[in-house]
């Protein structure tokens, strides 16, 4: 691969030239420590299954916020998980994966199950109300925005890195999308030795 | 012929699959197109992403836009990561310094395929033109990998 070195930017506006959005996400992951156990949101999984916050203590779980419209993003974390998860090997059997839609509009859960069979089988979608899945976004302190486009269809910006919860339900690290990759199992890793 | 046929028989089943394989490369004037590859679409509605390598042999050249067949509205993108958050902004133009190159790949640049015209079939391949200040529009045949691609499938002969 060639570095893509010594080059300048040119960051254009999209072209209606109007940029409100652009400047209103402004707040930092985990700036208050997110805990499921005093999470309340209830989410429907790819499978369509309730899933709450509270089921995912005693496990470790790793939570991000994508949908399945985002073309580059999130392929790529997906990615970069089935990678975490063959490095762990059978020590991944112990943990749950979940990816939180924040386009709930166009991921209805067989949409999600549809999408996430391209990938590895352990992650799993989770869907819901508009106000249940802002309740949820909310409760993890992350954010999304629906950005529209010209042609009058969508895009949703959205807090990238994945957030790693050990057994007792609290927040252990994030995992950034530009992070050292070898920074990202011993992060997991860490997580697991939690006690609940 | 025959014998040359039968090397590249030996060669391909020592060589790791992604090895063999030269990619598709294009040159005109001072920029050298390679590695040009997509994701596989389950259908039409979803966007379609595009990425290539770009190679600059001359003083500065720009990329300025990009034209597809299978897509209305072809836009060039960025990947922006700020404040823990994801978004993707339109890109006017993308300066390749002079001999330097610039790769579209995932997180960063890309090519942004929208109101897709087809699905995007893994095993197949679409013309996507790049079209340069200075060296002009360069056609590339960009190859349609799995929906979990992360790179493209061929060396670049770089
Ligand atoms: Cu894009």
């Amino acid at each position: 691969m060639v570095a893509a070195v010594g080059f300048m930017l040119a960051v254009g506006a999209w072209r209606s030239g109007d940029l409100p959005w652009q400047q209103q996400v402004t707040e930092t992951v985990g700036t208050r420590g997110a805990n499921l156990g005093t999470m309340s949101w209830q989410l429907t999984s790819h499978k369509g299954e309730p899933v709450s916050p509270q089921s995912w203590i005693g496990q470790t779980s790793l939570v991000f916020f994508g949908f399945t419209w985002c073309p580059d993003v999130c392929p790529m974390t997906l990615l970069n998980i089935s990678d975490w998860l063959e490095e762990l090997g059978p020590d991944a059997d112990g943990l749950a994966v979940h990816l939180v839609s924040v386009d709930p509009e166009r991921d209805t859960p067989e949409v999600l199950a549809d999408y996430l069979s391209n990938f590895d089988p352990r992650i799993s979608g989770l869907t819901g109300a508009p106000d249940e899945v802002a309740k949820a976004a909310d409760d993890f302190n992350a954010t999304y925005r629906r950005v529209p486009r010209d042609d009058g269809d969508y895009t949703v910006d959205h807090t990238a890195g994945v957030m790693v919860f050990g057994p007792d339900g609290r927040l252990s690290s994030i995992i950034d999308l530009h992070d050292d990759p070898k920074f990202a199992v011993p992060k997991i890793r860490r997580a697991m030795e939690r006690e609940v | 012929m025959m014998n040359s046929t039968a090397a590249a028989f030996v060669l391909a089943a020592i060589l790791p699959a992604t090895a063999f394989a030269e990619c598709v490369e294009v040159t005109q004037g001072n920029v050298t197109v390679s590695a040009a590859w997509s994701r596989a679409t389950i259908g039409t509605e979803r966007p379609a992403v595009f990425y290539v390598t770009v190679r600059n042999d001359g003083s500065e050249e720009r990329l300025m836009g990009i034209e597809t067949p299978v897509a209305d509205v072809p836009m060039l993108h960025e990947t922006v990561v700020e404040n823990g958050a994801a978004r993707m902004s339109y890109v006017e133009q993308i300066v390749i310094a002079p001999i330097d190159a610039v790769s579209l790949e995932p997180g960063g640049y890309h090519g942004m395929l929208m109101d897709l015209q087809t699905e995007l079939v893994e095993g197949t391949t679409f013309p996507v033109t790049l079209l340069f200040e200075k060296s002009g529009p360069v056609t590339i045949d960009t190859a349609v990998l799995p929906l979990r691609a992360r790179e493209a499938a061929c060396e670049e002969a770089l």
